[in-house]
């Protein structure tokens, strides 16, 4: 192995071939309308191992429009370092100009202006042609699917997943981990896994009754004379954010301990890069890296963070590949005598409008989509914002389901939950129901009514923020702040749990909210089990029908404290 | 002979019920600190036990939890945040491969656990954890 000095001189020199200076190049070039598809793939092949990471693509097979956030806020070891950064000091941080397609690409700046000169990311079919050219030049690149991909639009939950597995499968990924793929159910899962080519990895998967390992955590490779072996890690808190009881013999769990051991099992086969395929957010794979020796490579998902560049926590490189079909990732690297001596990186943004579609990927997509044309092109309104959901605290898509929440149930408060899934939409444009869908497309979509005490309701409040603001990883689970409407609150993050959270006011009459009083509360994507109420995405069209055009203010009830 | 880690649980589990520990009906620092003498003849070291455990439960009403202390005779399990803290104490014989049991508990909150080991030769070791009980339902 190399020591930890010569690994960074490596990376160091690695990136400044590819990394900043070449993602800069072909900036220039697209700002003088010269951006070509050869100048966005273009990578001088390096090494023997060839990786390509897609990670949380949501089932979004089409192009969409995605904004980054432009509050993503790190607290404990994170804070202040990539990917907490967010807007302005993301472009400084990693030397880019504003007004360009990487600006764009990773972050909230002038977002609408860009988006109508750079137009929509993502689409199976252009990341087909991404793969396509990687293949002609490593015919054995390894794919790598980090999960969140059978689910979050119309079409993968009107065929249970089975429109993403039909794409995923004709692009041959060499494995996958999971998260959202288990709220179809267990049953399904398993009717889905037992048909793949390519192994359903997840090392923190277990028997729940007897604590035993219940999916296969890892397969080996032989590529380019190197045996690498990858390791899946599924998404740790599934049973708690999401429906335990759809998938009732399973349980989680972080399990480092259970990871050290592959590890270790792993290099005793033989492997000589060790790769961890990881749905277990970014902070936690920061974590992770740091506490366990013996991986090379992490590709990180869940938390949707876009990185320009690896993020080097001692001798491991951590990849963060975005989502929505928005960026591919591909990782060259030269593995010899049982250890990493050199690599290459790019993060390829998939911009739509330059990349190529190929041809039988796009008739593939167009075939599954088929079935449900009627009714993913049927306009239900038009927004005059711009709707989108990715930021800590809230975002114009979730204060409009808030809104429709309050005024379709007859609610006090409305709750709703802190997905970072969900595309944007540009101000003028048609809101169809394929849009909603790509909002609020779920298995537990019921939209309940009921009385919550003000305290009650303050508890929420702190558990949720103790979920993404706790300053130790592992105790976070991802996703971003409950959304809130009717209700104002101050929120500090530094603060522990029980005392993040001050000053709620119900909008409504401008009075403090009382712990003794009861208020009716509406939300949706409750993991309990028998939640009654309309779906989401009904409730929603319903609204949003009846509004027609839909503006959305500035949301100045959720406010900072504690600098 | 070599135990899988089936039988141990089994055993752990049969082994769980020999020592129930009577505490007051509510816990306080106080009563968990008077335990932890009470069973090492003082306050132990910290170090020398493990504590393995979801750092979020999925299910506050049946937590799996493993305690090991190489050469431990007994390791005592603490609940400190449960209205009453005594979870049991493993008792290990030279018949045991190695000091290392699994149980399942119930946690009423967020709390630390605690696992106090004595060891053949008298001395005491103790390690703390703590394990969080949430709502959940907002990930993703």
């Amino acid at each position: 192995m190399l020591s930890r000095r010569d690994f960074l001189q490596t990376s160091f020199a690695a990136s400044a071939i590819v990394g900043v200076s070449g993602f800069g190049n072909w900036a220039k070039l697209s700002a003088q309308q010269k951006l070509t598809q050869n100048q966005l793939l273009d990578f001088e092949t390096t090494g023997n191992v060839t990786l390509v990471h897609l990670t949380d693509c949501h089932a979004q097979l089409k192009p969409v429009w995605f904004r980054e956030p432009s509050i993503n806020i790190g607290v404990g070891e994170a804070a202040g370092k990539p990917p907490h950064i967010s807007g302005e000091a993301f472009l400084e941080a990693y030397g880019l100009t504003s007004g360009t397609p990487e600006a764009y690409a990773l972050s909230s700046v002038d977002f609408v202006a860009m988006a109508q000169e750079y137009g929509r990311v993502g689409g199976f079919d252009r990341i087909s042609t991404i793969l396509k050219s990687i293949r002609s030049d490593r015919p054995d690149a390894l794919f790598l699917d980090g999960g969140d991909t059978w689910h979050g639009s119309m079409t993968a939950l009107k065929t249970q997943g089975q429109d993403m597995v039909n794409v995923m499968n004709a692009l041959k990924p060499d494995a996958m981990t999971s998260h959202w793929e288990f709220t179809y159910g267990i049953d399904r899962v398993t009717e889905i896994v037992d048909g793949l080519e390519f192994p359903f990895l997840g090392a923190n998967i277990f028997d729940s009754e007897w604590n035993e390992p219940a999916y296969e955590s890892h397969k080996i490779f032989e590529r380019g004379g190197v045996k690498v072996a990858v390791i899946g890690q599924a998404f740790p808190y599934l049973p708690i954010a999401n429906p335990g009881w759809m998938f009732p013999n399973l349980s989680f769990g972080i399990r480092e301990e259970r990871m050290r051991e592959v590890v270790d099992q792993v290099r005793a086969e033989g492997a000589e890069l060790v790769v961890l395929l990881s749905h277990n957010g970014f902070d936690v794979d920061r974590k992770m890296a740091r506490r366990l020796p013996g991986i090379d490579v992490i590709l990180s998902g869940h938390t949707h963070d876009a990185l320009p560049e690896p993020v080097v926590v001692n001798d491991t490189l951590i990849v963060a590949s975005g989502s929505h079909g928005k960026f591919v990732s591909r990782l060259d690297l030269d593995v010899r005598e049982g250890g990493v001596k050199g690599f290459k990186y790019r993060l390829i943004p998939v911009l739509a409008d330059v990349i190529a579609p190929d041809p039988e990927l796009s008739a593939l997509v167009d075939a599954q989509r088929a079935p449900f044309a009627e009714d993913l092109a049927a306009v239900i309104g038009k927004t005059e914002s711009l709707l989108y959901r990715r930021g800590n605290f809230n975002g114009t898509w979730d204060d409009l389901i808030c809104q429709a929440l309050l005024e379709e149930r007859e609610a006090d408060i409305a709750l709703s939950p802190g997905f970072r899934w969900g595309p944007s939409l540009l101000p003028g444009q048609d809101i169809t129901r394929e849009d909603i869908y790509s909002a609020t497309a779920m298995t537990y979509p019921n939209v309940y009514r009921s009385e919550m005490t003000g305290a009650f309701i303050h508890t929420i409040m702190e558990d949720v923020a103790d979920n993404l603001f706790n300053p130790d990883p592992y105790y976070q689970q991802g996703g971003d702040m409950v959304r809130v409407g009717g209700m104002g609150y101050t929120i500090d993050v530094s603060k522990p749990i029980g005392e993040r959270i001050t000053d709620m006011v119900l909008l409504k009459t401008g009075e403090a909210i009382n712990p003794d009083k009861t208020y009716i509360v509406s939300g949706w994507a409750s993991v309990n089990e028998g939640t009654e109420g309309p779906p989401i995405y009904d409730l929603i069209e319903r609204y949003i029908a009846r509004q027609g055009t839909v503006s959305m203010k500035p949301n100045t009830a959720v406010r900072m404290a504690g600098g | 002979m070599k135990l899988s880690r089936r039988d141990l649980f089994a055993l752990a589990a049969g082994l769980g019920a020999a020592g129930l520990i009577k505490l007051p009906a509510y816990a306080s620092d106080d009563a968990v600190e008077a335990a932890i003498k009470k069973f090492a003849g003082g306050m132990p070291k910290t170090g020398g036990v493990d504590i393995s455990a979801p750092e979020i439960a999925e299910n506050g009403n049946t937590v799996p939890i493993e305690v090991s202390a190489a050469g431990a005779t007994s390791i005592m399990l603490l609940a400190a945040g449960n209205p009453n803290p005594g979870v049991g104490t493993f008792h290990f014989t030279k018949m045991n491969p190695e000091s290392r049991a699994s149980t399942r508990i119930r946690l009423a909150k967020t709390q630390d656990v605690v696992a106090v080991a004595k060891m053949a030769d008298g001395s005491t070791a103790m390690a703390r954890r703590e394990i969080k009980v949430t709502i959940g339902g907002c990930g993703g």
